[in-house]
C-alpha cells in the first residue's frame, strides 16, 4: 500500500529530490564514481594484507580498517566502552547491555548482502568484497535515539549512494527496503515476540541517495562489533536511531513505501520518516531534549539532529507533524 | 548474630534501605570520578537511576499490598507491623524517582513538568500515582489515624490500590514494543487484588452467615 499523501502540501517528486539527481540520476552517479572522488580500487590495493585476513580483504589485523576522515564534529566522541555497551538491538535482548553479552553468537563471516529489486544490475556481495568496494571514510556523526539519549560515533563506511549507483536503480524505483538477518539460533531475541522478525527498515530513494546516508562497516577504526550491527549497518544521522538498521542481509529497491518494524509495531508512535524533530513529541515523552551519554545534564535536541542544512530540502513542503 | 526478634523488628528497614544504599554508594563512586558503567549504573546513569528508583517504588507498593494476604495465608502476625514502613518506603522511592526526573530531566522547571504532564499520559499516570500517595504518607502516623478516624482512615488508604493500578499502566507505557516485565508486575498485582477480593467476599459471607444464624435464633 502506498501511504504517501498526494494532497496539496505534498511536494512533487521533482521538488524533494535534488534536481540533478532527479533529471538524470544514473548518469550523475556513474559520473561521480568515474570522476573518482577517491578511486574505488585504490584502497583495496593499499590495504596491508595481514595474517588472518582473507587475501583480498581490506580488514587488517585485529579488525583494523584503513579509512580517510571525511567528516569531523566539534563535539567529543562517546567512549568506545559506552558505544559498545549501551545498545538497542532486541535480537540480542531487551537490556542495554544484553547485546554486548549475547551478540557473540552472531557469525559475521561468511556473510553476503543482496542488492536487488527494481535495478538493472542486481548483485549479491560477500561482506569482504563489499567492504573493499569503495574507499572507506571515517565520519563522526551524532546518533540520536528515539528514547532521548544520544552519542557521537566515529563510523567507518561508505555512502549508500555508491552501492545503489552500482546496481543502477530503474526509473520505477522510489524506495529502498532493508532487512536484517533472520536466524533465531544466532539472534535469540528473534524467539520472542517483542517485534515482528526480521527487522525491516526503509528510506525514500532520495533519502537513501543523500550523501550523508552511510553504510557502516566499522567504528573507531575497526570492524563493527557485533552488538553495533556487524558486519554492515545503515547510518542515517538525521533520523532516530531505529532507522539505522543493523546486520543487513538484503537491500531491495521498490516502488512502494516498504513496511518498517517500529511503525508496524506502534504506528502512532513511530513513523516511516522518523526525522529527529524536537518540535514533535513522542506520544509518551518529549523529544525536545536528549541526554548525551557521558553527560549528566540534558541538552537541546536539534532539528534533523543538527543536519538540517543538508537534509531539510528533502522534506520541503511536508507537514512534519503528519509525517513524523 | 541477629536474632529472629531483631529481624522481625528491623528486617523491613534493612531490606528496603539496601537498594537505596547501593545506589548512593555507586553514585559516590561516580562523584569520585569512576566510570558509571563500571559502577553498575550503565553508560547512562541518570536514566538508570530514574528507572531503578521507580522500580523499587513499585516493588515496595506491591510488597505493602502483599502483607495482609500473606499474613492471612501463613498466619505470620509479625508481618502486620511491616505494612506501614513498606508503604512509607514506597513513598520515599517514589519521591526520589520524581525528584531525579524533575531535577535532572526537567532541570527543575515547573513549566516543563506541567507540559510533560499535560501532553503525555505516561507522565500523567506516574504523577497522579505520586499525588495519591502523598495523603497516605501524611496520614501514616498514629496521631493522624486518631484524628482522621479509623474508618475514614481505612477508606482513604484504599487509595493504595488505585495507585497500584495507575503505576502498573505507567510501567507498561515505559517500555517499547511488547516486553514481558511490566506485565509480570501487572499479573502479580492482579493476584494480590484477587486475593483481596476473595478475602472480602469470604468476610461478607461470614457476616451473612452469622446474621442469618442470629436471625434464626
Amino acid at each position: 500500500m502506498l501511504i504517501r499523501q498526494t494532497g496539496a502540501n505534498q511536494p512533487a517528486e521533482s521538488e524533494v529530490t535534488p534536481e540533478g539527481v532527479y533529471t538524470d540520476r544514473r548518469k550523475v552517479l556513474a559520473g561521480m564514481i568515474a570522476a573518482g572522488l577517491v578511486p574505488a580500487a585504490a584502497l583495496a590495493g593499499e590495504a596491508p594484507k595481514r595474517q588472518g585476513a582473507a587475501p583480498d580483504s581490506v580488514v587488517g589485523r585485529g579488525g583494523a580498517l584503513a579509512s580517510r576522515r571525511t567528516r569531523s564534529l566539534d563535539e567529543s566522541p562517546t567512549s568506545l566502552d559506552s558505544v559498545t555497551h549501551y545498545n538497542n538491538f532486541y535480537e540480542f535482548g531487551l537490556g542495554k547491555e544484553d547485546p554486548a553479552r549475547n551478540a557473540g553468537r552472531l557469525h559475521t563471516r561468511p556473510w553476503s548482502v543482496t542488492v536487488d529489486g527494481l535495478v538493472s544490475k542486481p548483485r549479491t556481495l560477500d561482506i569482504d568484497s563489499l567492504t573493499g568496494l569503495f574507499p572507506l571514510e571515517e565520519r563522526i556523526y551524532r546518533h540520536r535515539c528515539v528514547e532521548a539519549w544520544s552519542m557521537v560515533i566515529p563510523w567507518v563506511g561508505f555512502p549508500l549512494a555508491r552501492l545503489l549507483a552500482l546496481v543502477e536503480p530503474l526509473g520505477s524505483a522510489k524506495y529502498v527496503a532493508f532487512e536484517t538477518l533472520h536466524d533465531p539460533r544466532q539472534m535469540p531475541g528473534q524467539n520472542t515476540g517483542v517485534l515482528e522478525w526480521p527487522y525491516v527498515e526503509g528510506l525514500r530513494l532520495d533519502e537513501a541517495m543523500h550523501p550523508l546516508a552511510l553504510l557502516a562497516v566499522g567504528l573507531y577504526g575497526h570492524v563493527l562489533p557485533n552488538q553495533n550491527g556487524a558486519p554492515v549497518r545503515l547510518v542515517v544521522p538525521w533520523k532516530y536511531g531505529f532507522k539505522s538498521i543493523k546486520s543487513i542481509t538484503r537491500i531491495r529497491l521498490v516502488d512502494r513505501m516498504p513496511p518498517t518494524s517500529w511503525n508496524r509495531s506502534a504506528p502512532g508512535e513511530y513513523g516511516f520518516y522518523a526525522n529527529v524533530n524536537p518540535e514533535v513529541d513522542h506520544p509518551r515523552w518529549s523529544q525536545a531534549h536528549e541526554r548525551r551519554i557521558g553527560e549528566f545534564l540534558p541538552r537541546r535536541t536539534l532539528p534533523y539532529n543538527g543536519y538540517g542544512e543538508e537534509v531539510a530540502g528533502l522534506y520541503r513542503g511536508m507537514d512534519l507533524r503528519r509525517w513524523y | 548474630m541477629p536474632s529472629v526478634a531483631f529481624f522481625r523488628r528491623w528486617g523491613v528497614q534493612l531490606v528496603m534501605a539496601l537498594p537505596l544504599a547501593l545506589l548512593v554508594w555507586r553514585w559516590v563512586g561516580v562523584v569520585q570520578g569512576g566510570e558509571p558503567r563500571a559502577l553498575g549504573l550503565s553508560a547512562e546513569p541518570v536514566d538508570f537511576t530514574i528507572n531503578f528508583l521507580g522500580l523499587w517504588a513499585l516493588r515496595s507498593l506491591w510488597l505493602t499490598l502483599a502483607i495482609t494476604p500473606l499474613r492471612r495465608l501463613t498466619g505470620w502476625s509479625w508481618l502486620a507491623p511491616w505494612r506501614r514502613p513498606l508503604g512509607l518506603w514506597c513513598f520515599a522511592y517514589a519521591s526520589l524517582h520524581l525528584s531525579v526526573y524533575f531535577g535532572l530531566d526537567l532541570l527543575g522547571s515547573v513549566m516543563a513538568l506541567l507540559k510533560d504532564v499535560s501532553r503525555h499520559p505516561f507522565i500523567l499516570l506516574g504523577m497522579a500515582g505520586w499525588c495519591l500517595l502523598l495523603p497516605l504518607a501524611l496520614t501514616s502516623t498514629r496521631g493522624m489515624i486518631r484524628r482522621v478516624g479509623a474508618r475514614r482512615w481505612q477508606n482513604l488508604h484504599r487509595l493504595a490500590y488505585a495507585v497500584a493500578l495507575l503505576v502498573s499502566v505507567h510501567f507498561i507505557l515505559r517500555v517499547k514494543g511488547f516486553q514481558p516485565e511490566p506485565y509480570v508486575y501487572a499479573g502479580v498485582l492482579a493476584v494480590l487484588l484477587g486475593a483481596r477480593g476473595l478475602m472480602a467476599l469470604r468476610a461478607r459471607g461470614m457476616r451473612c452467615a452469622t446474621r442469618s444464624a442470629s436471625e434464626q435464633v
